[in-house]
């Protein structure tokens, strides 16, 4: 490969940009969560998305990343690169750019689905044991995901098609979602009361912030400025536009109104769907999934409430449904004459379909098995879930000693000599 | 023909209301607000600030309700927010000299009791 010694700036210039917009999905997944739970919990549920970033960049600098891409092992890479041992200048081999460059591109990934899974614990997880979840969760799933799919493992050995992370993010985090779920439990009010959303507006900034870092999820992960990146890039604005519309039809059909919540959900289900696909089909095939994906995830939106199982932000339906969607319509659509890698069945190649298919079912069956796995070690040593009575406080005050919306009436300020005396008498200043 | 005021948690609202609707009291009126009943101080930290909450979220019931209601609308109350910990409220009691139901312009015992519809 004597092209692969070169470096190609275009190619680097891009992917530092697309480098910071994947990170930012991050913080916009905090809000989009922020918005969706109650103003008790609002910091909490933001934090756990903010902790990925933390926890899951050092797993990945240690190990994650070296599990993931070192070599072409079957199930997982090696430790060679761990701790960036020899990650540095040279290009990463099948691109123009610096492993650097790939490293942290890869690693904004892994913080991004980390921050995912939050989802289905909110409200009651506490924050610790979260940590500790989370740092093994992005070395034990993540990045043995990520090697099945993109590293050189197995699925991809055998011809799996993935192009940002349908198997890892999206079909990783939501069958976690799943597993965590069921581990931690329900909500102590969940299906007694209701539960709702206490700002729109944060999950529609969010969604939108989401859908804008995605140009660089999907955008970057042809790891160039080139034909495939190009594809991604427009498939990502053209699918979650007909999933919006799509779930504005829905909404009509069942309700008679168009809601916010669901135009925001409908951005993610539609940004996740066109991520296994987004550089191997056309842009009406693109348009056709981001159509096709809204159905499923809908079902599941409007089934799962009405079950015992508390999957609070439906990560299952938005994520590993929507990419479960992206995986197997990428195995009937892909075009070789778009793609320039291979066709799928529509195009006369069944072997296409079957390995998207198979990768439907282990990247699925080794999320879910995995997290409830780890989750049940970890209750083992700790609780994982908060009191009653500190559920019903809030998860802002108990575990972090602050508030989303304080108004400072009622406070005194405490000077370091008067922290830990007995309390002073309620009396005006 | 009383007043009774309730300051209950927050999040005992719903049990609260279940309770009372299951006792049959109706017109119920609620506000939130910010109290302080002898329960520990919550600290909180913001950057450097330490501070010490003396006032938590509270929400204020008021239910205007005939004599012979009195007693089965405190215990709706007491069934709705005990938690057992320190800071579950008070219920107080007080005479209420007219009442006047806006619509129909009827007083007193007749403006507090339910329609039956």
């Amino acid at each position: 490969m004597t092209a692969g010694r070169l470096i190609s700036a275009g190619d680097t210039a891009w992917m530092l940009a697309a480098t910071a917009l994947v990170l930012l999905m991050t913080p916009a997944l905090g809000l989009f969560y922020a918005g969706l739970v109650r103003s008790k919990n609002t910091l909490n549920t933001f934090m756990m998305s903010i902790a990925a970033l933390a926890v899951a960049t050092i797993t990945w600098a240690l190990v994650g990343y070296s599990l993931a891409f070192d070599g072409t092992g079957s199930l997982t890479g090696g430790l060679g690169n761990a701790l960036l041992k020899g990650v540095a200048f040279s290009p990463r081999a099948g691109t123009h750019i610096p492993q650097l460059v790939f490293f942290a591109f890869q690693a904004a990934f892994c913080i991004v689905t980390v921050a995912l899974v939050s989802g289905a614990v909110v409200e009651r997880m506490r924050f610790v044991p979260m940590l500790v979840f989370s740092a093994l969760w992005s070395v034990c799933v993540y990045a043995v995901l990520a090697h099945w799919a993109f590293g050189g493992g197995w699925l991809q050995a055998n011809g799996t098609l993935d192009f940002a992370g349908g198997v890892p993010v999206e079909m990783g985090s939501g069958f976690s979602a799943l597993a965590a779920a069921l581990v931690v439990g329900a909500r102590k009010d969940y299906g007694r009361q209701a539960l709702l959303p206490h700002n729109a507006v944060y999950v529609l900034l969010g969604a939108g912030l989401l859908w804008f870092g995605w140009f660089g999820f999907n955008g970057g992960s042809g790891f160039s400025a080139g034909r495939s990146s190009v594809l991604a890039f427009t498939n990502t604005l053209l699918a979650p536009a007909c999933t919006l519309f799509v779930w504005f039809l829905l909404d009509l059909i069942r309700e008679r109104r168009v809601t916010a919540i669901g135009a925001a959900t409908a951005i993610i289900v539609g940004c996740v769907g066109i991520t296994p696909a987004g550089g191997y089909i056309s842009p009406a095939w693109a348009m056709a999934l981001g159509a096709v994906a809204a159905l499923p995830s809908y079902a599941i939106i409007v089934w799962r409430p009405r079950t015992r199982v508390d999957e609070t932000l439906d990560v299952l339906a938005a994520h590993g449904t929507a990419g479960l969607v992206g995986i197997v319509f990428l195995g009937f659509v892909a075009q070789a004459s778009w793609n320039g890698v291979s066709d799928g069945f529509v195009y006369g190649n069944a072997h296409q379909l079957a390995w998207q298919a198979i990768a439907a079912l282990a990247g699925p069956a080794y999320a879910f098995a995995a997290t409830f796995l780890l989750l049940r070690l970890i209750a083992l040593f700790t609780p994982l879930r908060a009191s009653e009575h500190e559920e019903a406080l809030g998860m802002d005050v108990v575990q972090h000693g602050e508030e989303a919306y304080a108004t400072g009436e009622g406070a005194i300020l405490l000077s370091a000599e008067t922290l830990g005396e007995a309390p002073l008498p309620v009396t005006s200043a | 023909m009383k007043l009774v005021t309730a300051i209950v948690r927050p999040e005992k609202v719903n049990d609260v209301l279940e309770a009372l609707y299951r006792a049959e009291v109706r017109g119920v009126s609620m506000s939130r607000i910010q109290g302080h009943g002898g329960e520990l101080d919550r600290v909180e930290t913001y950057r450097g600030t330490t501070v010490k909450m003396e006032l938590a979220e509270k929400v204020r019931f008021e239910v205007a309700v005939s004599d012979d209601f009195v007693q089965r609308t405190i215990d709706a109350f007491c069934a709705g927010a005990r938690t057992g910990e320190v800071g579950d409220g008070k219920i107080f009691v007080s005479p209420l000299e007219r009442a006047i139901r806006i619509r129909t312009g009827e007083t007193d015992q007749g403006a507090v009791t339910p329609v039956k519809p």
